[in-house]
């Protein structure tokens, strides 16, 4: 059986303003008919530049060496690299196809879906219209979508997140390629839906003989989808492997420290034990820093609509030193909750008591006392630094604010300090916000949240805008300062496994309602609601074999709906 | 993790540009730095358009030294000069109808051109960026009457409104200060809604990004949210703004002129008056008075329009072009981020 696409020795470069720079070096690839591969690898190692290459998708600034040889199913071969722009167009769709990842943004807006599916067929020969429509309807049910007939005419808005998805998929089903590209598939959608994803794409393997190339940072999904596995690492695939070789027995030194990243499930509950047994007598009386009852935040609708009710009269507490994970998909809540807290949006009924103050209809003089005992770390690092102001002087804003130091230049000890408390060099204080990896910043925005010594952190998905690795070392290194100044922490995350690591106890957002709350081996251990054990069986885990079997206990738990 | 492949690699450890010594300050200087980074056909314009206004600056500020007669001189050592006289040894472009030494105003004009081009720009930066910032960063019924009548302003044709302020400011009097600054402050009003639109339509953008949101959370002041974080943010654009709007005061300046609201030609040299004053000797075959001054407003206005659009295209990295090799080449980037964080501890 020959491969349908056979890449050999790529290298591809691209023009910047700094000279030119070397994405992908030496990559040899083969994808054989009916499997997928898994390139797998952090961000900047060339895998989403390779997976474009393919295609020939890549910008008029790159500069592409080697060969990509695509095989058609009437077994027609083509060098990507070197053909025309014609030929190259005449292959898109037919033999290769690709899903992008962030499915809102692949639609356009304003045309039907069933106009975008037939747009790939239009470009690939002449087609009624009808007979267009025809083999779109089709192509939605194959992907899932109920009642194919009437939901060709709905435009993309009218669908949901996972369903835009499975449009995306059906784009590129439509003329049947050998090789569909899938980049990122889920990275964008929440895990319950992720798992239904997976799903499909695994049928569509075996129904159709499709191969698939399947780009991705989470090793979970590796496990669950991939037949092999490409590891890159800078450019360069450091291993190639069948998915159960790779998990049982990593060869490159790389691998195996990527796989001891990945956070898996059951590894913080003894931790949280040994720390509740180091608690001091009357602890649970105590006073807690965060106590919510009722709470209730909406958002006013604007133009008579009717406003949307983001939080559910959700109760919880949080004592002093105590970590509470908030898990929920997107949309549960979890931010608006971790920005109530903050003062950032408006309580509008129940009752929040942070510090001592009342959040409900405070105004920002009421909090001033309350304030800097609150430290807050911003999901993504890239945005929250001020880019005109080196790091050093945005850790020192606390300080100043304050009235603890009169001018950044005054607070460099006190800097210095809290940087190597977040093991980031001294001289790392005078390089400006871009000038550090996502790791770097977001531990710079741990030393600012720490700055003022505070006694609750509010974390909103700090680590979920790093790549695995990073992510390792960034949770330990919470964990350390977390033991060492005894902080007490709302943990706001999408992922379970990284929660579990962390958390004293657990908290279970569904749809701005709070469905369960207990400690880590309660919740994960012996959840009592349906919701807590969809979501605990749709998290891919990062062993092929274990992962076999919990997909069984997900189809069985799955609602009737999505099958 | 102490994988030597992962530990060793990389080359991100080392110090960014900033920090590597002395020496390199002048290189990020706004358009030095563009000139640095700009290829092919773009950097044709930004060199031409910088040659022309470099070359319109020192007219302007050496009128002085550089002009063989004052503005308003009508005699030499030889007695008058005579009206319309073709060019000679004694007037290089000749003189015009008014008996004045054409070449002495076209340099003189230089100046009151820079001048007015200056106070207009500046003053107009100023206003609109204190609206712009306060509309943007506080909104609610301010934000939305000053975008209201910033949009009136806006939808006005430009040169009538700029010669009605010269009327109402200078009421038909002209001093050569007078004058000059009727002429700004009128170009100033109709520039201040687009460096409000600008700066406001910024401030909306940053106020929502998460580093204000950081500021916020400490219990930052207003004050110092606008001015540490919010305001340099903001203004990144505005040089682009402020090349374009040069060329469009200097023209502006030339139509009010050319209208009879600009400066009497005994306060200050003024290219629009002249090319107005010389509309008749065009038909009677007297090229010269009317050539220079339209040549030196289409010279002015041209460079700074050049530095401007090709400071925009550099500005934007989709329309910025960069040299490229027609081979693969360059070393892979260092973009792992394992490999520079120093990290005592292992990770499993």
């Amino acid at each position: 059986m020959s491969a349908v696409a056979s890449i050999n020795d790529l290298a591809v470069s691209f023009a910047t303003d700094a000279g030119p720079v070397r994405a992908v070096d030496g990559v040899s690839l083969e994808v054989r008919p009916g499997e997928v591969l898994a390139v797998v690898g952090e961000s900047g190692s060339g895998k989403t530049v390779t997976a474009k290459a393919i295609l020939g998708l890549l910008p008029a600034t790159a500069t592409t060496r080697g060969a990509v040889v695509l095989t058609a199913r009437d077994g027609t071969t083509t060098d990507v690299v070197s053909v025309s722009g014609a030929r190259l167009r005449e292959v898109r769709g037919r033999d290769v196809a690709m899903v992008f990842q962030e499915p809102s943004s692949v639609l356009n807006p304003v045309y039907t879906v069933g106009r975008q599916i037939a747009e790939g067929l239009r470009a690939h020969g002449k087609v009624s219209k009808k007979e267009a429509r025809r083999r779109a309807i089709e192509v939605l049910g194959t992907v899932g979508i109920p009642d194919p007939e009437e939901r060709v005419d709905h435009y993309p808005h009218q669908f949901s997140g996972g369903q835009k998805q499975r449009i995306v998929i059906a784009m590129a089903l439509v003329l049947n390629p050998g090789l569909i590209v899938a980049d990122e598939p889920t990275t964008a959608l929440d895990v319950t839906v992720q798992a239904e994803i997976l799903e499909l794409l695994r049928r569509l393997r075996d129904d159709t003989g499709t191969a698939i190339v399947l780009i991705t940072h989470n090793m979970g999904v590796v496990a669950d989808l991939a037949d092999r596995v490409a590891v890159m690492y800078q450019g360069e695939v450091v291993e190639s492997a069948p998915v159960k070789d790779l998990f049982s027995d990593p060869q490159a030194e790389y691998t195996r420290a990527l796989l001891g990243a990945v956070p898996r499930i059951g590894e913080g509950v003894a931790r949280a034990a040994a720390r509740l047994e180091a608690r001091p007598e009357g602890w649970h009386d105590a006073e807690p820093v965060v106590r919510a009852e009722g709470l209730t935040i909406t958002y006013p609708g604007r133009f008579r609509q009717p406003s949307f009710t983001a939080v559910d009269d959700v109760s919880f507490t949080i004592r002093p030193g105590e970590v509470l994970g908030l898990v929920g998909e997107s949309g549960s809540g979890k931010t608006t909750i971790a920005r109530a807290i903050a003062g950032l949006t408006p309580v509008s009924g129940g009752s929040l008591e942070v510090l001592g103050a009342q959040m409900n209809g405070a105004r920002g003089r009421r909090l001033r006392t309350m304030r800097p005992r609150l430290g807050f770390v911003f999901q993504d690092p890239a945005t929250s630094f001020n880019p005109l102001l080196t790091i050093a002087e945005c850790v020192a804003e606390p300080l100043v604010v304050h009235g603890r130091a009169r001018t950044p230049e005054a607070a460099r000890r006190r800097v210095d300090e809290l940087l190597e408390a977040v093991q980031l060099p001294r001289s790392y204080g005078d390089r400006f916000p871009h000038e550090l990896s996502g790791g770097q910043r977001q531990r710079a925005s741990l030393a600012r949240g720490l700055a003022l010594d505070p006694e609750l952190l509010v974390a909103d998905e700090p680590t979920s805008a790093l790549d695995v690795s990073v992510q390792a070392k960034v949770l330990e290194l919470f964990t350390e300062l977390q033991a060492e100044l005894g902080f007490a922490c709302l943990f706001v995350s999408h992922d379970l496994a990284v929660v579990d690591l962390l958390a004293d106890r657990i908290a279970v957002l569904y749809r701005g309602r709070l469905v369960e709350e207990g400690t880590g081996a309660e919740v994960l251990g012996s959840p009592r609601e349906d919701y807590t054990r969809r979501l605990l069986a749709s998290l891919p885990v990062p062993d092929p074999v274990a992962q076999a079997e919990r997909r069984q206990t997900w189809e069985t738990l799955a609602e009737p709906s999505v099958r | 993790m102490t994988a030597p492949e992962i530990t060793g690699a990389g080359t991100a450890g080392a110090a960014p540009e900033h920090l590597r010594g002395r020496g390199a300050w002048f290189k990020r200087l706004p358009v030095v730095h563009q000139l640095r980074q700009s290829v092919g056909l773009q950097r044709g314009m930004l060199v031409a358009g910088l040659v022309l206004t470099v070359a319109f600056v020192v007219l302007a500020a050496g009128a002085r030294w550089i002009a063989p007669y004052g503005w308003a001189q009508l005699r030499g050592p030889d007695g008058m000069f005579g009206a319309q006289q073709p060019p000679s040894a004694d007037h290089w472009f000749g003189t015009t109808v008014g008996g004045y030494d054409v070449l002495s105003r076209v340099v003189w004009g230089a100046q009151t051109a820079l001048f007015v081009v200056v106070v207009a720009v500046l003053s107009s930066i100023v206003v609109g960026v204190v609206l712009g910032l306060l509309s943007g960063y506080f909104g609610g019924w301010v934000d939305r009457l000053l975008v209201l009548v910033a949009d009136a302003v806006y939808a006005f044709p430009s040169l009538l409104l700029a010669i009605l302020l010269a009327i109402v400011i200078s009421g038909g009097q002209s001093s050569m200060w007078g004058g000059i600054f009727a002429a700004a402050l009128s170009i100033t009003v109709v520039f201040v809604p687009q460096y409000f639109r600008v700066v406001r339509a910024e401030v909306v953008r940053v106020k929502g990004e998460a580093f204000v949101d950081s500021a916020r959370v400490l219990g930052t002041g207003h004050w110092r949210i606008m001015t540490r974080h919010v305001l340099r943010n903001s203004i990144r654009t505005l040089p682009l703004i402020v090349t374009l709007n040069a060329s469009e005061a200097i023209l502006t300046l030339a139509g009010l002129g050319f209208l009879g609201f600009g400066i009497e030609p005994t306060a200050a040299a003024e290219w629009g008056y002249d090319l107005q004053r010389a509309v008749a000797d065009v038909t009677s075959g007297i090229w010269w008075t009317a050539l220079f001054p339209g040549l030196a407003i289409v010279v002015a206005a041209m460079g700074m329009t050049l530095v401007g659009e090709s400071l925009n295209d550099l500005a934007d990295p989709r329309l910025r072009s960069r040299s490229r090799s027609k081979q693969v080449s360059g070393k892979v980037a260092a973009t792992s981020v394992v490999a520079d964080d120093q990290q005592k501890g292992d990770v499993a």
